[in-house]
């Protein structure tokens, strides 16, 4: 049991990172272990936001030695940055193993983050013109501290709390999942996915890389090889209800577009709030009344739904 | 029961009253705190530990800074104090709330409720304003509960008698399990509704999803408009005089009646290919080979 939310404004910026911290911490009792979020700033072509995380939460407790460990490894990804031509613009660390960079770049992004993800321990969570994607230990308020999250501006976002059943309490192993090497896609996912070996095997023989066990992971890499063969993103939603097994209901975010698909028997549960100017979703009702406490008109989508919605 | 008086068990704690049932000292057979009413009585309508509520007596809670167990206590207490119309404002989506009422009590909520919204509850007439989550009036016993927005899946699960009202669409799997008594539907239904049915009636004056009834081992389902596909062992069956007589009583008795009457109604029973019982129960065919 997970909670999912997400919210798209539609054609202007709001306060995203506080409306997701307000959803997401009314959603902590489906799932404390962690919290991620995916949330959209205004694009700028060419500038890359790349969040990334040098070692898990845990590590930090294993003595003096990781934090030369840390060191090394991010003097690394900066020597790679530095090979493919990339500019480091600014540099900040929200904790001393999670990154964040923003990058002026102009060759493939794609060759880049495999190549940085090769130092051990690396693993970028997210590279994209808008997309900030933000997951740690701790319920909504404590990562939404850490990572100056209640002041920040977007069109939309998703977000996740997670109870770890089929793997790890770590970072690498919570939501949201970037699509790699996709810029700004990413996803969030309740639910269990019942032919994962197999397609993980399928997607991994297409050359696709797994980070962790989880088997949300596979809808992320899922959706970015159907995107990068130039699959529209409803379709693919509307494909991964065949392709997939499992129970699941599952958001997806692009750079201006939020989708999300549900599981041939419904069996996970989402809320869906439709204005003229805002679309919010969860997994309950309470979290959409986290930001909208006025009365509303809530419904549930039916099985086999798939909606996508343009900010 | 008959060792125990009824004012005895109305002047006893919960816990007392667990014990005076035979629940801790007996095996369990068939027992619970349900008390079975003679259709043919004149008096004893309630539990003999019902609070005497005053319909006329009316309050109001906000609920805005409580949690869902302080809600439900506070119901508790108000009754306690002969309220017997009880009003929850600001629900914003909490759960379980008015969970386990078994006593008569006029509730109103205004808003909409989370998972498990007045489930299990025995005698109250509900009405919501708002929407409600996901198992809404599970395993209710009697009472009536009304929601005027749409509801979640599982609406009515496992419930055994009374009157659950929407007036909007539901979610999946609508009375999944139903026991007895009565669903309606203003909207469309989704998929697997009906599912595993052992009796009562459902109501349903939209579309319906996917496996209508699959599996059902009883009871009728209506569907006023087109079903996506029927479950295993669901068939249609001939709308008599009879259920238009009682599709007209119920739908106007909620002023739900389409405006094209009830004749297009397509009534949806267990086609009884499944059944395969024996008349025993195994610890029974124990006894006997």
């Amino acid at each position: 049991m997970c909670g999912i939310a997400g919210l798209i404004h539609k054609g202007k910026s709001a306060n995203v990172g506080f409306e997701m911290t307000a959803m997401l911490q009314a959603l902590k009792h489906r799932g404390p272990d962690s919290t991620g979020y995916a949330v959209y700033g205004e694009p700028v072509e060419g500038d890359y936001v790349m969040r990334l995380k040098v070692a898990e939460a845990e590590d930090m407790e294993r003595g003096r030695g990781i934090h030369q460990v840390i060191a090394d490894r991010i003097t690394e990804v900066e020597t790679i940055l530095e090979e493919h031509g990339a500019k480091i613009k600014t540099k900040e660390a929200p904790r001393e193993y999670s990154l964040r960079y923003v990058l002026t770049h102009s060759g493939d992004t794609g060759e880049m983050a495999s190549h940085i993800e090769e130092t051990e321990g690396v693993e970028i969570l997210s590279m994209g013109n808008g997309l900030e994607l933000i997951k740690d230990l701790g319920d909504a308020s404590v990562v939404a501290e850490a990572y100056g999250l209640n002041d920040f501006n977007g069109t939309h976002g998703i977000g996740h709390t997670r109870m770890a059943t089929e793997s790890d309490v770590d970072i690498k192993s919570a939501h949201p999942y970037w699509a790699f090497p996709y810029n700004d896609v990413s996803v969030v996912h309740n639910g269990q996915i019942t032919n994962y070996w197999i397609m993980r095997r399928e997607m991994e023989r297409k050359g696709h890389r797994f980070m962790s066990n989880c088997d949300s992971e596979l809808l992320a890499v899922y959706t970015a090889h159907n995107l990068a063969n130039g699959v529209s993103l409803e379709d693919s939603l509307r494909q991964s209800i065949q392709e997939i097994d499992g129970v699941f209901t599952y958001l997806v975010a692009t750079k201006d577009q939020l989708g999300m698909a549900k599981d041939t028997m419904a069996a996970k549960p989402l809320v869906l709030y439709e204005s003229d100017d805002l679309i919010a979703m969860a997994s309950e009702e309470v979290a959409i009344r986290a930001i909208l406490p006025q009365e509303i008109d809530t419904t549930d989508p039916y099985d086999e739904e798939v909606r996508v919605w343009q900010a | 029961m008959a060792s125990v008086s009824d004012a005895e068990l109305k002047n006893m704690t919960q816990e007392e009253r667990v014990t005076a049932l035979g629940m801790r000292t007996e095996q369990l057979t068939g027992k619970s705190l349900y008390v079975e009413f003679d259709p043919d009585a004149e008096e004893r309508f309630t539990y003999p530990w019902a609070p005497d509520v005053d319909f006329n007596k009316r309050t109001e809670i906000d609920t805005d800074d409580m949690t869902n167990t302080e809600v439900n206590q506070a119901i508790r207490a108000k009754m306690a104090e002969g309220y017997g119309t009880i009003v929850l404002q600001n629900p914003r989506g909490k759960h379980s709330l008015g969970v386990g009422i078994l006593s008569k009590l006029n509730l109103i909520i205004e808003g909409s409720t989370g998972y498990f919204g007045v489930g299990l509850i025995d005698g109250p007439n509900v009405r919501i304003t708002g929407r409600v989550g996901w198992s809404c009036g599970e395993n209710m016993m009697s009472g009536t509960v009304l929601v005027e927005k749409n509801a979640g899946s599982t609406f009515g699960a496992a419930m055994r008698g009374g009157d659950l009202v929407c007036r909007g669409s539901v979610g999946s799997r609508t009375g999944i399990d139903q026991k007895g008594g009565t669903i309606i539907v203003g909207g469309d239904v989704g998929a697997l509704t009906g599912f595993m049915m052992q009796r009562g009636r459902m109501i349903i004056c939209g579309n319906a999803g996917k496996n209508l009834g699959d599996s059902m081992y009883d009871g009728t389902i209506f569907v006023g408009g087109e079903t996506k596909s029927y479950g295993v062992d669901a068939v249609e069956a001939e709308l008599t005089d009879l259920d238009k007589a009682w599709l007209t009583r119920k739908l106007t008795q909620y002023g739900m009646m389409p405006d094209k009457g009830v004749d297009h109604f397509t009534k949806v029973v267990a086609g009884k290919m499944l059944w395969n019982y024996d008349n025993l129960e195994p610890n029974e065919k124990k006894l006997i080979l």
